[in-house]
């Protein structure tokens, strides 16, 4: 590794300032602390430092959001093989053919976000920001698979430029980006977003006659009696363990609830989520939902979902492990963050049971409740204000 | 009568190099500097030429606007310099120690409060100390509600405060201190540890600390008894500087010996050395140090000392510890965020140093080990920082320069070394001294 170190360190100077490359200063920046730690020491105050750093940390998230990624992909063939009758079902095969269709997304997604970041970190001259690390693997994870990778360019740059940089960058947004492209995307082309024709892959070809693409939840917002039935691709009955373990349509990422526990373990495990918002989420989208099945009613077809049903399917569960859980968006104290998670929570089962021009309440619930959490913020703050007020005055 | 202060929130960092407690007299330093910077609050002025004869306890800096605090020679010589920097700044008062015999300055005996206030003043002993709030030395007619006296230091490879041949003077001093507060003073020490008091003095109380650093701190044992509100003023002094209180009233002479724990990996043969607060350290490291480029020689402790230069540094305030460690800025680390070493340590659980168990000694050295970020993680300095405040919103208030958002969560009960441990712990690796250092400076030339 001497040696790699030697020669870019020989080249850096091109793009210092007055170098050849000065205005790729920012990108070399990038890549040199990627490749090599900063040997930066300290100038002030503390001489020694923690070794976690912003890289590690979303390094962190990133490893937690495999499980995810790499089922959601194998799903995708799994739920095409379904569609076109095809008896295939070798593991690698189906695999690849997942990682064919998603792969294209995940990469546009990281070129349009990154190149964004780059240019402005060069513009404003600072660091790049490992923020879009994560968002830039969530973003495609949350979407249906046919989405085209031209969409995914456009919600990225829009999510990047108006939610985050806008702001400041990493750390001054106040809702989290990937939520605002897919909000983007659900809003600007609507007809892509949702429906029968776009959470199952057919890659061209002929579905058996028996198919029908819609998710368990879309299902269940068009149901117009109490007794519908939840049916896979293939017209077969979706059981509990099918939701459970992920083998049914939906946004490709996050599908399978088993792989989105094992992320929330990682995460909690390593202590980069917040186990607060997680736990007061859940708390919150059983008891609501509890409440939604109890006062169930045909009108709301939603309602007679079970919450453990509720809990295993849409995107909810992995709303709350990974994008409820952003340190940035989320509250910042402790008592918000319990009612911050308790509110997305039952936010996001209204929506789902009562409002059924949207069969998932997730993302608009965190989004929302990321627009209140400054507010719950300043609420627990001005206490903390009044008890020192109160000794003062004593 | 003693009150037992448990704190949770705080962290032991354990550093290697531990100083044995066996005592190098040192002999080979004759060059002495006093630092005018290391006392805040107050612009100091140069009262001597080079060339002056002093003696220990003459007057070599005192306070421009206020001519009764002084700071004291702490040894009888000749000056020797007054070095500047930019802009004519005093970087320091140097005297050189007389080849013959020591001569002291005669202080009269104090009886009376108002004899003890003025006494401290004029022997240097007053500049020692630090008020709340604002962590300055206190002004010549500063009224304290508290004193807070800390018996222990809990920093990473601090030394014990006192030697046990100092009970004596220590009493002394505690009385002395004791007089010039209506309130109380407090004792802070180690729970397990002992503290002989003056008899027939009521407003005395102890503070037996449990828990991990910074328990030692004067901020965290007010907090825990009587936070500062707007308005008032605490003193806080260490267990020395009450010692050579109870000195002085005994002897008359100011007596400026210190006992510094020579510390650190990169310390050869780690140890005590008693020595004079300010001594040169081109002689008192002698034998310590290698003298190699990579070392960054830190007068105090890790998390708040200063960093100095071997060659023309001086021991500085509080004058108990140097800690020598490794610079690291030619440390290679290829793809450090990917480590799975476990000799990395870190609070975070994902690093697999959690494994080893955090409390057996670390390498370190002074790479900040990332990136400067804007702050990302949530309640991550509240971990370490044992107080009813909110942290990340004061310096959010303090980075805004809003006063009233200072008053409100808190600054007039914090120093900076309060932030010292969330400038260690923090992700985005943010200099939060620094910027408690200036808002505090700020809100000060503010009122």
């Amino acid at each position: 590794m001497k040696g790699l170190k030697r020669k870019i360190d020989s080249i850096k100077p091109h793009f210092e300032k007055g170098g050849k490359y000065e205005k790729l200063n920012s990108v070399f920046d990038g890549f040199y602390t990627f490749l090599f730690t900063p040997n930066e020491t300290s100038r002030s105050g503390a001489h020694i430092h923690d070794a976690s750093d912003s890289k590690r940390l979303m390094i962190t998230v990133v490893i937690a959001l495999l499980p995810c990624m790499l089922f959601g992909m194998w799903n995708v063939g799994y739920q095409h093989a379904l569609a076109i009758g095809s008896t295939d079902h070798n593991i690698f095969s189906l695999f690849l053919y997942g990682l064919w269709q998603t792969l294209p997304q995940i990469v546009t997604a990281y070129v349009v976000g990154l190149g964004i970041e780059f240019i402005i970190a060069q513009i404003r001259g600072h660091e790049i920001q490992e923020g879009f690390l994560v968002s830039g693997i969530l973003i495609p994870m949350i979407c249906p698979v046919d989405t085209p990778c031209w969409m995914i360019a456009v919600a990225v740059a829009f999510a990047v430029i108006f939610a985050k940089e806008v702001f400041g960058g990493t750390g001054y947004n106040f809702l989290n980006v990937a939520l605002v492209a897919r909000a983007f995307l659900f809003f600007a082309y609507p007809s892509k977003m949702s429906g029968d024709n776009v959470f199952v892959s057919l890659g061209g070809e002929k579905a058996i006659d028996a198919f029908s693409g819609a998710t368990p939840l879309g299902q269940v917002a068009t149901a117009t009696s109490p007794d519908f039935v939840i049916n896979g691709v293939t017209g077969a009955p979706v059981s509990l363990a099918d939701m459970f373990w992920g083998l049914i349509p939906g946004s490709w990422g996050e599908v399978s609830t088993f792989c989105i526990l094992i992320g929330a373990v990682i995460l909690l495990a390593t202590g980069i989520a917040n186990w607060k918002i997680i736990v007061s989420g859940v708390v919150g989208a059983l008891v609501t939902s509890c409440i939604a099945h109890h006062f169930a009613n045909p009108l709301y077809p939603v309602s007679y979902l079970t919450p453990v049903q509720q809990l295993c399917l849409g995107g909810f569960a992995f709303a709350i492990v990974f994008m409820a859980t952003d340190p940035v968006t989320a509250c910042r104290t402790s008592v918000g963050k319990w009612i911050y998670g308790f509110l997305i929570g039952a936010i996001a089962m209204v929506i789902r049971c009562y409002n059924t021009g949207y069969p998932e309440g997730a993302m608009l619930a965190v989004l929302l409740m990321n627009c209140f959490a400054p507010l719950i913020d300043w609420c627990v703050v001005n206490s903390n204000i009044k008890r020192r007020m109160k000794r003062l005055n004593s | 009568m003693a009150k037992t202060v448990k704190i949770k929130r705080g962290l032991d960092i354990p550093l290697k190099g531990n100083a044995s407690s066996v005592i190098r007299e040192d002999r080979s330093t004759h060059l002495y500097g006093i630092v005018p910077d290391d006392f805040p609050g107050h612009t100091w002025k140069v009262r001597v030429k080079p060339g002056d004869a002093v003696r220990v306890g003459d007057v070599l800096l005192s306070d421009k606007a206020d001519d009764a605090i002084a700071l004291t020679s702490p040894v009888a010589g000749v000056v020797e310099e007054i070095r500047r920097g930019e802009r004519r700044h005093i970087m320091a008062v140097t005297v050189r120690q007389a080849e013959e015999g020591e001569s002291y300055r005669e202080f009269e005996k104090a009886t009376t409060p108002e004899g003890v206030r003025a006494l401290l003043q004029a022997s240097g002993l007053w500049a020692m100390m630090r008020q709340r709030p604002f962590d300055t030395v206190p002004a010549a007619d500063s009224v304290a509600r508290d004193i807070y006296v800390t018996a222990f230091d809990s920093a990473p490879l601090a030394g014990a405060m006192l030697e046990s041949s100092q009970a004596d003077d220590f009493e002394a001093g505690l009385k002395a201190m004791a007089s010039l507060t209506q309130g109380t003073l407090y004792v802070g020490i180690r729970a397990g540890e002992t503290v002989s008091l003056p008899n027939g003095v009521r407003n005395i109380e102890v503070l037996e600390m449990v828990g991990p650093h910074p328990a030692g701190n004067a901020g965290v044992q007010i907090a825990a008894t009587r936070p500062v509100n707007k308005g008032e003023t605490v003193w806080t002094l260490d267990s020395r500087t009450v010692a050579r209180v109870g000195a002085l009233l005994r002897t008359g002479r100011v007596d400026w010996t210190t006992l510094v724990d020579v510390t650190g990996e990169n310390a050869q043969n780690p140890r005590r050395v008693r020595t004079r607060i300010g001594a040169a350290l081109s002689t008192l490291l002698e034998g310590f140090t290698k003298g190699a480029a990579s070392d960054r020689i830190i007068s105090g402790n890790v998390l708040t000392g200063i960093k100095v230069d071997m060659k023309d540094g001086f021991l500085r305030y509080p004058y108990r510890q140097i800690t020598i460690i490794e610079e690291g800025d030619q440390a290679d680390e290829f793809m450090g965020w990917a480590s799975l070493s476990p000799a990395k340590f870190s609070v975070k659980r994902n690093f697999p140093a959690f494994l080893r168990g955090l409390s057996k000694p670390f390498s370190f050295d002074a790479r900040i080990k990332g990136g400067h970020r804007a702050m990302i993680v949530s309640e991550e300095y509240d971990k370490v920082f044992p107080f009813d405040i909110l942290p990340e919103y004061l310096l959010k208030a303090i980075m805004a320069r809003d006063i009233e958002k200072m008053e409100q969560l808190g600054i007039y009960e914090v120093a900076p070394e309060d932030f010292a441990l969330p400038e260690f712990v923090d992700t985005s690796k943010i200099e939060l001294q620094k910027i408690v250092r200036e808002g505090l400076d700020y809100l000060r030339s503010e009122l």
